[in-house]
């Protein structure tokens, strides 16, 4: 039998985990890996908002694609031009092709800014954003010399990559600005096209609160039509207006634009996939993990962790001819930084939304759900260790399976009641 | 299971009174909706996205986002906030007899 070919599109986080569980679980003599992605630096994406509050620089959380892959993968640094499903093939930016017999999309979502008319106007002049490592490097040095007013940070649109980064980096920016005395001089307010802090209503209502103990102002169901940036003010849809001094934007994000040139995603440029067995909808051979996705569940990196080992066995499923393993959930896992060296751990899934408890062990925890504690932050500091080391090869971590755990978790009483009477 | 009186139609509601069951959808539930969320009648702009929301889901499962809305060249976004103030999402859905948008998390 010929050598077959398994090629994945782009080396961060999902595309590099499944490049690990993959050459372990197909023999070298039958099967080669390819790795496509158009550079070689991998962003330890969650360090991203470090940088501006100057806990972290951009060559802390950098590391070479290449030294995650394992042996027997080979990896090419090339910028894809689209995919060619009918051939199946993909074809490079100079014209060559490359065929597969199996694809995997990793090309994950990115921000947007060209989507909002006069965003471009402002940029890294009064607008920043904290999403790529050299915004949030133009950040902190905006930040640094900044002479006190508005700051307001911005949802365009969801859904966006870590949807509570937004949140965390409120957050912080209170905890800096008290630390240095500078809180009174500087006025926080959160924008966001959300009716609350977050789309779920338990955790949105435990977050929201804690804006609001932290004197953020929020404006909620807020949808820019278009920044006037001489002005310096976000202007919505239904004709509010909200003047800003320093924009903290989370642009509109979206996948690649290779998938649009192949023809292959929604409207936000994200491949549509089945949301249990992580295949494509249309074409058999293709799979998707990650933010390249079209999924409900949040776009970040715990839940393309989660779906990389079923995502690896529908893969073998698939070569073998046999029927895939609906088993993904929909789990997602994240530390929400609060400022104070303290931590908000969330763990939920496409049916159970975050909820207070105890987190991985009922009872004995150690980290609280929903819940702002040092042991949580710490969680978060270990993390990075854990990504380049644990997760990035496809090796578990300890008690997080990928499946969602009920035990521990507990609905609060009044929640229960209201859904109940009504 | 929640039940709402719609004109001289009863209908099954959830919690934020979105229709559970779209079986029971009918125009005239969808003009006593839209009352209530403020909209005192339906005109021939907001047929089209209602008939355009449905089509939508029956085809791919999911409620169309405002992006989809605009980008399929049925309605541009300004023309969705007059059409639907507050918020077009949620209240176009709700009158359509649909689910709730899914906020992705």
């Amino acid at each position: 039998m010929p050598m077959r070919k398994l090629v994945i599109l782009g080396a961060g986080t999902g595309g590099t985990i499944m490049a690990n569980l993959l050459r372990k679980r197909l023999r070298r003599a039958d099967w080669a890996i390819t790795v496509i992605d158009r550079d070689n630096e991998h962003f330890y994406q969650p360090g991203f908002l470090f940088i501006p509050f100057g806990f972290y620089t951009k060559k802390d959380i950098v590391k070479p694609r290449s030294k995650f892959l394992p042996r027997g993968v080979e990896f090419i640094v090339a910028e894809i031009d689209r995919i060619n499903p009918a051939a199946n093939e993909v074809v490079f930016q100079d014209g060559s092709t490359l065929s597969y017999d199996f694809l995997i999309v990793a090309t994950g979502a990115d921000i947007v800014p060209s989507e909002t008319p006069g965003m471009l106007d402002g940029w890294r002049d009064t607008i920043f954003d904290f999403y790529t490592p050299d915004g949030a490097a133009a950040l902190a040095e905006k930040l640094k010399n900044f002479p006190g007013g508005t700051i307001v940070i911005h949802v365009n649109e969801t859904p966006i990559k870590c949807p509570v980064a937004p949140l965390e980096f409120a957050f912080f920016c209170d905890w800096c600005l008290v630390r240095h005395h500078r809180r009174d001089k500087i006025e926080l307010v959160f924008v966001t096209p959300l009716p609350g802090a977050f789309t779920k209503p338990v955790a949105s209502k435990a977050l929201g609160r804690l804006l609001e103990e932290k004197r953020v102002r929020m404006v909620t169901d807020f949808n820019a039509e278009r920044i006037d940036a001489a002005a310096r003010k976000l202007i919505g849809y239904d004709g509010r207006e909200v003047p800003y001094d320093l924009l903290v934007t989370v642009p509109t994000n979206m996948g690649s634009e290779m998938i649009e040139r192949s023809g292959m995603g929604n409207e936000f440029r994200y491949l549509p996939t089945d949301p249990n067995t992580l295949r494509s909808k249309k074409y058999e051979n293709i799979f998707a993990i990650g933010d390249a996705t079209d999924l409900p569940s949040s776009k970040a990196g715990s839940v393309a962790h989660f779906q990389s080992e079923i995502l690896a066995e529908n893969v073998v499923r698939a070569i073998e001819g046999k029927p895939l393993e609906p088993a993904f959930d929909g789990h997602s896992n994240c530390f929400i930084e609060a400022g104070l060296g303290k931590a908000i751990l969330l763990d939920f899934n496409y049916e159970v939304e975050p909820l207070p408890g105890r987190f991985p062990f009922p009872v004995l925890g150690p980290m609280p759900l929903l819940k702002p504690s040092r042991i949580n932050h710490w969680g978060k500091l270990a993390f990075r260790w854990i990504y380049w080391h644990l997760l990035l090869r496809g090796r578990p971590i300890p008690f997080v399976p990928s499946r969602m755990k009920m035990a521990g978790k507990k609905r609060p009483a009044e929640d229960t009641a209201s859904s109940e009477a009504k | 299971m929640p039940q709402k009186l719609f004109g001289t139609a009863t209908v099954d509601v959830d919690a934020e009174g979105f229709m559970t069951d779209f079986t029971q959808w009918t125009r005239e539930v969808a003009t006593a909706i839209a009352k209530e969320e403020g909209i005192a009648e339906l005109n021939p702009a907001h047929w089209k996205v209602i008939e355009f929301m449905h089509k939508e889901f029956k085809e791919n499962g999911q409620v169309p986002s405002i992006r989809k809305l605009n980008k399929s060249g049925v309605i541009t976004t300004k023309e969705l906030y007059e059409l639907f103030p507050g918020g077009p999402a949620k209240k176009a859905a709700k009158i359509a007899g649909m689910k709730k948008p899914e906020g992705c998390v």
